[in-house]
């Protein structure tokens, strides 16, 4: 059987693990590639990382650091953060990424979605999605969840996957930091709605979040700063899933 | 030992090239006639489309070249689909090495089939000491049946050739270079053939 995936999500700012609780308030968390490998060892099914890093070379670092971890971590990994070519992408999966994510940069230019997809293979293209909870329903946001894009989660989603995406990392701007859950009526009614993977992120506290999330209709679930800081250990996340009869590689 | 992968600017040649060192052997990337001739071993990676895979191996005549080589060869992912004898993406003819077609996935379950999904009624050198219900990371949204040319199925949920043999020609579905301590396992059994 396929297995649901677990996938601790490394933020990166100038080289550095970092992890924004509501998306402001950063702490450091450690060398990324040390990290990657001990998530590795531990049944990490998949990691992301997640460039924030704003100077001109951000993108030299980036590479540098995908390199690196292409060199020593033997499961996939996602790169995203700000980027908006498809030059980007082609150096990015030369140097061992195997899926790159998209985000703002889609919603400004969806046509890029179609262009990576046909150029590398929709297999490699993730768009990620922040959404948020309105009185009118849950609404994409972009800018690190500042700007209102006016568009509904489900109808994106749907574009996203008509025009080429592989999979959809939908993070819940409500629920991010919270440690109260996943969102989970939003992440099951996409999930029901799209034919390819969805990632479920944002509020996860404890285990039976992921159990939650998983009977809810998530492909996989993304969290960051309860691997970091151990307060969730992986091995003993992945057991309590599969004698919950969830299908869990362990 | 003389390793090649295939160069066609359609592999993820990076991530196979660090799993081999990870295993301390040493590849050279090469699209050149020569060089692949006298390899010992020939690995054939490959991400992306169909269609479009198939039109940058005719730019070096690899199409002509491949079928004909007699070394162990190991094509992963698309690199095994490219093997196959026609895909159902872009209805493309492949190389026509191993007699299977490519067909895609139900539509009433999602594609890609991505994550990791256990390898089962294993037969073959390239899975010595690999234990039945393994698992492996798998990414795609076609797949080739189960033949007589199976040597590992997976299912989703029907069984499928999660692996594939036709005589020196191996050729696996997973990414062996992204599949933990056993996909390393199989490729160093690759290159113990």
């Amino acid at each position: 059987m396929l297995t649901k995936r677990i996938i601790p999500c490394l933020d990166i700012k100038n080289g550095r693990t970092v992890k924004g609780v509501r998306f402001e308030d950063i702490r450091d968390a450690g060398d990324p590639v040390e990290l990657a490998a001990l998530y590795a060892k531990q049944g990490a099914d998949e990691l992301v990382f997640l460039d924030i890093t704003a100077t001109n070379e951000k993108r030299k670092t980036l590479v540098e650091l995908v390199r690196e971890v292409a060199r020593y971590i033997d499961i996939p990994f996602t790169v995203g953060g700000g980027i908006s070519a498809v030059e980007d992408v082609e150096v990015l999966l030369q140097n061992g990424a195997d899926k790159v994510s998209v985000n703002s940069s889609a919603i400004h230019r969806p046509e890029l979605i179609t262009e990576l997809a046909s150029r590398f293979g929709s297999q490699c293209v993730t768009v990620a999605i922040d959404t948020k909870s309105t009185p009118e329903g849950w609404k994409v946001f972009s800018k690190a969840g500042t700007v209102d894009t006016g568009l509904w989660a489900l109808d994106w989603a749907k574009e996203v996957v008509e025009r080429g995406a592989g999979e959809i990392l939908l993070t819940s701007m409500s629920n991010d930091g919270t440690k109260n859950g996943f969102a989970l009526d939003i992440t099951g009614e996409i999930s029901r709605n799209v034919i390819v993977p969805v990632i479920a992120s944002g509020g996860a506290g404890n285990e039976q979040h992921f159990l939650d999330v998983f009977e809810a209709g998530a492909d996989a679930a993304l969290a960051a700063s309860i691997f970091h800081f151990q307060e969730v250990p992986l091995p003993g996340l992945k057991k309590f899933l599969a004698q919950n009869k969830i299908d869990i590689r362990c | 030992m003389k390793i090649v992968i295939v160069d066609y600017k359609a592999g993820n040649v990076q991530s196979v090239l660090f799993a081999l060192e990870r295993l301390g052997a040493h590849a050279t990337v090469t699209s050149n006639t020569e060089e692949i001739q006298s390899a010992d071993k020939v690995i054939f990676p490959g991400v992306g489309e169909a269609s479009s895979a198939m039109r940058a191996l005719k730019v070096n005549n690899l199409d002509l070249l491949l079928p004909t080589l007699t070394q162990p060869f190991l094509g992963v992912c698309l690199g095994m689909q490219l093997l196959c004898q026609h895909s159902e993406e872009g209805d493309t003819e492949m190389l026509g090495i191993i007699p299977v077609p490519v067909k895609k996935f139900d539509a009433a379950i999602k594609v890609p089939h991505m994550g990791w999904n256990n390898l089962h009624h294993l037969k073959s050198d390239l899975f010595t000491g690999i234990q039945e219900e393994e698992y492996a990371y798998f990414v795609h949204s076609f797949y080739a049946p189960v033949t007589e040319h199976t040597i590992a199925q997976s299912s989703y949920p029907e069984p499928f050739s999660a692996a594939l043999q036709y005589k020196n020609f191996y050729a696996v579905q997973f990414h062996t270079e992204k599949s933990g301590p056993a996909g390393a396992h199989i490729l160093q059994n690759f290159l113990n053939l």
